[in-house]
């Protein structure tokens, strides 16, 4: 999140995309409902009418896998009907830079597409400089050539007749929605977008976002109360994890993994991944430090501090990837930490047949799992699978001590309340055990392979870990005194620092402030003596937005921060996300966009397919893409093997969608009754019209066909998932919860074993919300 | 300790069930067996083991589609009908508001199951008594709000002065939902358990006409039979 919960009870208007937050995030409905009563709409967008839908003012049903073409139609609405913030857009991003003079869009295509690699080259996605080597720019926004005037002959074509055709949403209710939202782009209104995984699972996904960020630009609502673009993460420490490294392609603190190919060397690595300006100039402080706090004494200039112990990666490393590794036997051994694959994976039937690749499988759970059990999955053949696995009870969150990370990014500590039970042991008790051990069968080794093991600086003491001197450690430390730094602004690059998570840094210097607990009585919501956010306890990131260029507040009744004159100081309800001293008029001083290297919020930014996202259609789709003879993202590459078929509409023309249920988490709570007797077993959502074309009545079982695989769920049929009217053409849809499988109390099909192994062109997250089925009467 | 009582807000229940389970959980009642029919609400009713419960209820008109969610529980009746027809005086009526069925008492003759406005006590057939919420009398004669109101995510569910509540309920009714209805000001003789709908009773599946005092309501329920359990 820019923002955080608490926070949404500002805003004037919330749209809702991608996310069922009624159901997935109950507890944000506390502050959604507090904007609500002050008459801020709430729009929902998503395929299905849900239980978010019921508490919303406007619901749009869109057809899964067209974001975009609504997104676009955000954008064009908001520029054709003048509702945009032009004082912000000139002064606050890169709108006014002139683009280069070769750049074009020509159907579906930006130039620079290689036909024969499949990849774009880049070169004409860049700014014309002038003399100085900075952007030239029209603070007018007039000149044809700019950002600004490129996004709105871009988003021309994205007509609310367009929308309609192209997601299904009557062009009535798209322009109520459209009309509510952009008002928040007057001086002074906030408008925040919540999002989650309806946004992210899909061969567009981070274009859905981007589309999120280019709209919340224009309108002026990001680094104000109330605004922002706000992912609810999933579980109670999804933002911690990443935060520490869980993504493929990042090291704790979103510092890259180091690549074989592209980072040889420090020295490589470090040119190549330091911009020149922006505050990630800082980057060699926060990576040597790293490094330090990984090798300790042996970390030392001469040897690069130890980069060279560094695991580099080579190829694809995402999830799909790496399945598609264990089922051609190149990837032998895996352990499966907080995790169940074989349900919440994508084409379950090939990837529970790579588990069965395996030698080897370390599964720790609370109970058996899936994953722990794939062996014994319907239509598998024990006898024939040769892995070993181990089941190893995990703890619950009851009986560990530590912090998690919410998605507001506010760090708070947990105690343990009890010891585990019988053999359970925590996450950390495993990982320092697997650690001490493994340090132990190489004691004498005199083979270089094993320095990176038997170098590591590891010592937080014996069993179970001390998580004081881990959480000392995320927090950085002197290494000749071993006394904490204050922030990562103390870190250096000479090996004088280590520290395990720069950006957490600050939150345990005199005192662990993750166990800070007080609340504030009035003010904006901030609480900034509840917790740690980082950076630096900073609330709402890229704050200095929050005020006019010459430093008074866009709203003077939600002040975040202002220019204080007399003081020369910002001062406010938050801590500046910038330097606290640099005065409006000063260098940099109308810079909010600290991480980036000109301080500007990016309307015009490369993702691999483009800097501007445009509509494409999911890779199994029932129509033609309307906004241009391109189908697909034409980035994305699918596996084509016989495991990975893709359906066609003729054959299973019915558009699916998974989810998830308020009622269980993950595929973990079929084991418990009180949970199960709620939701007790696979079902489809399927509307009335369907059910009435198919011969299906309420409680029917049914069978659900994909390219990739069959499932049986019990029918339920309603008013809240109506077809598409698409182009003309009546286009079903279904819901899947993806919730069960074949172990606990209550069993049933898994939705993903329907579900293609196909994935975001630059995150490889798989397209889990939009496939085609066909559904049928009976088991 | 004054009149209290518990106020649903409708308009800002999300029919999460985190109350569902906060109330198994806290009064050690079992999972039930139950399998998926069609609609999200599940256990079907109340029962001795199901003491409370969020019922959904889809309808469309002319605005468009509405799911509507409405926790059931026992209202805690000022006239509670179950205690005046019990005739092993196994039911205790508290100042507080709570209406409790002492397990030690019941006889299992039914009467109580038979004549309640809101069908919600049930016979719990391996026991062979009946079985309601009791308010969590054992928390809030100890300080704690019910455990369905302590878990609530959403801020649908208060317990306190019926009085500061039944304002809270018409300040808010005044100012956001003009067609609003306050439930159980005056039903039963007064409920201690009130409702804040943003329409009319019938919607949610709550019977009308109990306004008149607990006979008089008791007659009617004689008469009547009110479906209570919306689905969908």
């Amino acid at each position: 999140m820019t923002n955080h919960w608490i926070d949404i009870a500002n805003s004037d208007a919330i749209l809702i995309i991608g996310s069922n937050v009624a159901e997935t995030h109950p507890i944000a409905c506390k502050w959604i409902g507090k904007a609500q009563d002050r008459g801020a709409p709430v729009i929902h967008v998503d395929p299905r009418f849900t239980r978010t839908s019921a508490k919303a003012d406007i619901h749009c049903a869109l057809r899964p896998g067209t974001d975009i073409a609504f997104m676009g139609g955000l954008i064009r609405y908001a520029i054709e009907q003048n509702l945009i913030s032009r004082e912000y857009l000139a002064a606050y991003t890169n709108a006014p830079y002139l683009v280069h003079p070769k750049f074009a869009f020509t159907d579906g295509l930006f130039s620079g597409f290689n036909q024969a690699t499949g990849r774009y080259d880049q070169a004409t996605w860049t700014f014309q400089a002038g003399p100085d080597g900075q952007p030239l720019t029209d603070p007018t926004l007039q000149h044809p050539q700019s950002v600004f005037q490129h996004l709105k002959r871009h988003y021309a074509r994205y007509t609310p007749e367009m929308v309609a055709a192209v997601t299904g949403i009557p062009k009535e209710t798209f322009l109520k929605a459209a009309k509510a939202f952009c008002a928040t782009g007057a001086p002074g209104k906030a408008g925040t977008i919540l999002y989650a995984m309806g946004t992210t699972h899909h061969t567009v996904g981070s274009q859905n976002v981007r589309s999120h960020a280019v709209l919340q630009l224009l309108l002026g609502n990001i680094g104000i109360a109330g605004g922002g673009i706000n992912a609810l993460r999933g579980h109670a420490n999804v933002q911690g994890s990443t935060d520490f490294g869980l993504l493929y392609g990042s090291l704790p603190g979103y510092l890259a993994l180091p690549r074989q190919q592209d980072h040889p060397t420090l020295a490589s690595y470090l040119e190549k991944e330091t911009p020149k300006a922006g505050f990630w100039a800082n980057k060699p402080k926060f990576f040597v430090s790293l490094l330090k706090a990984w090798w300790g004494d042996k970390a030392a200039r001469e040897n690069d501090f130890c980069y060279d112990y560094l695991p580099k990666a080579s190829g694809d490393c995402s999830y799909l990837a790496m399945f598609e590794a264990m089922l051609a036997r190149k990837l032998r051994g895996l352990i499966v930490i907080g995790q169940n694959p074989a349900v919440s994976g994508a084409n379950l039937g090939m990837e529970r047949k790579a588990l069965g690749q395996l030698d080897w499988l370390v599964v720790r759970d609370l109970f058996p799992t899936e994953t722990a059990s794939f062996w014994s999955a319907p239509g598998v053949d024990p006898a024939a699978i040769k892995t070993e696995v181990f089941l190893l009870p995990a703890s619950t969150y009851l009986e560990k001590e530590g912090s998690v990370t919410n998605s507001g990014r506010w760090i708070q500590w947990r105690y343990r309340v009890t010891e585990p039970l019988g053999a359970a042991r925590s996450d950390g008790w495993f990982i320092n055990n697997l650690v001490l051990r493994l340090k132990r069968l190489y004691v004498g080794s005199l083979q270089p392979k094993d320095r990176p093991i038997l170098d590591l600086h590891w010592g937080y003491g014996e069993d179970r870990p001390d998580v004081d001197r881990i959480a000392r450690e995320v927090n950085g430390y002197y290494w000749v005194d071993r006394k904490q730094v204050r922030n990562f602004t103390a870190l250096k690059d000479d090996g004088s620092t280590a520290c395990g998570n720069w950006i957490m840094s600050g939150f345990y210097f005199e005192e662990n402030r993750a166990k800070s607990r007080k609340a504030e009585p009035e003010g904006i919501g901030a609480n900034l003596g509840w917790g740690y956010a980082w950076p630096l306890n900073r609330r709402i990131l890229y704050n200095r937005a929050s005020a006019r260029p010459n430093g008074d507040p866009w709203n003077p009744d939600r002040v975040v921060l202002r220019w204080d004159p007399a003081a020369a100081q910002w001062v406010g309800n938050d801590i500046p996300d910038f330097r606290a001293d640099l005065a409006p008029t000063a260098p940099g001083g109308g810079n909010p966009f600290i991480m980036r290297a000109d301080g500007k919020g990016a309307l015009f930014s490369p993702l691999v397919e483009g800097p501007f996202p445009e509509h494409y259609e999911p890779f199994e789709s029932p129509v033609r893409n309307l906004l241009s003879t391109v189908q697909r993202n034409p980035l994305v590459r699918l596996n084509p093997a016989d495991w990975n078929r893709l359906g066609d509409a003729t054959q299973f023309p019915i558009v699916a969608t998974t989810y998830r249920l308020a009622e269980h988490h993950h595929a973990t709570t079929r084991y418990l009754t009180w949970l199960v007797e709620m939701m007790p077993n696979m079902f489809v959502e399927m509307g009335r019209e369907l059910a009435e074309e198919k011969g299906i009545k309420n409680g029917d079982v049914c069978t659900i066909l994909s390219a990739r695989g069959q499932i049986r769920a019990v029918a339920c049929v309603t008013d809240r998932l109506k077809p598409f009217a698409i182009n003309g053409r009546k286009i079903h849809q279904i819901g899947l919860p993806w919730h069960w499988g074949f172990v606990g109390i209550s069993r049933g099909d898994s939705a993903n074993l329907l579900t293609p192994h196909v994935g975001d062109a630059n995150t490889q997250i798989p397209e889990f919300k939009a496939f085609l089925c066909d559904v049928r009467r009976g088991g | 300790m004054a009149e209290m009582a518990m106020l649903i807000d409708v308009t800002r229940c999300t029919a999460c069930r985190a109350c569902q389970v906060a109330c198994k959980e806290w009064n050690r009642l079992p999972g039930e067996t139950t399998s998926f029919t069609g609609s999200y609400q599940n256990p079907p009713d109340l029962s001795a083991t199901t003491w409370t419960l969020v019922q959904f209820r889809e309808a469309a008109d002319g605005e468009g589609l509405h799911w509507r969610f409405r926790k059931a529980q026992c209202m805690h009746c000022t006239d509670a009908i179950c205690h005046a027809v019990c005739p092993n005086d196994a039911v205790t009526k508290y100042p507080e508001g709570n209406v409790v069925i002492n397990q030690d008492r019941c006889q299992g003759c039914l009467r109580c199951v038979e004549n309640c406005p809101f069908q919600v006590p049930h016979l719990n057939p391996a026991t062979k008594k009946t079985a309601k919420c009791t308010g969590c009398v054992d928390r809030v004669m100890n300080g704690l709000p019910p455990a369905c109101v302590k878990t609530c995510t959403s801020g649908a569910l208060q317990y306190g002065s019926r009085a500061r509540l039944l304002r809270e309920a018409r300040a808010r009714r005044d100012k956001l939902f003009p067609r609003g209805v306050i439930y159980g000001e005056r039903e039963m003789g007064g409920l201690h358990v009130l409702y804040l709908l943003p329409g009319p009773p019938a919607r949610y599946g709550l019977p009308e006409g109990l306004a008149g005092g607990g006979a008089l309501g008791a007659a009617l329920q004689r008469m009547t039979r009110f479906a209570l359990s919306g689905r969908g």
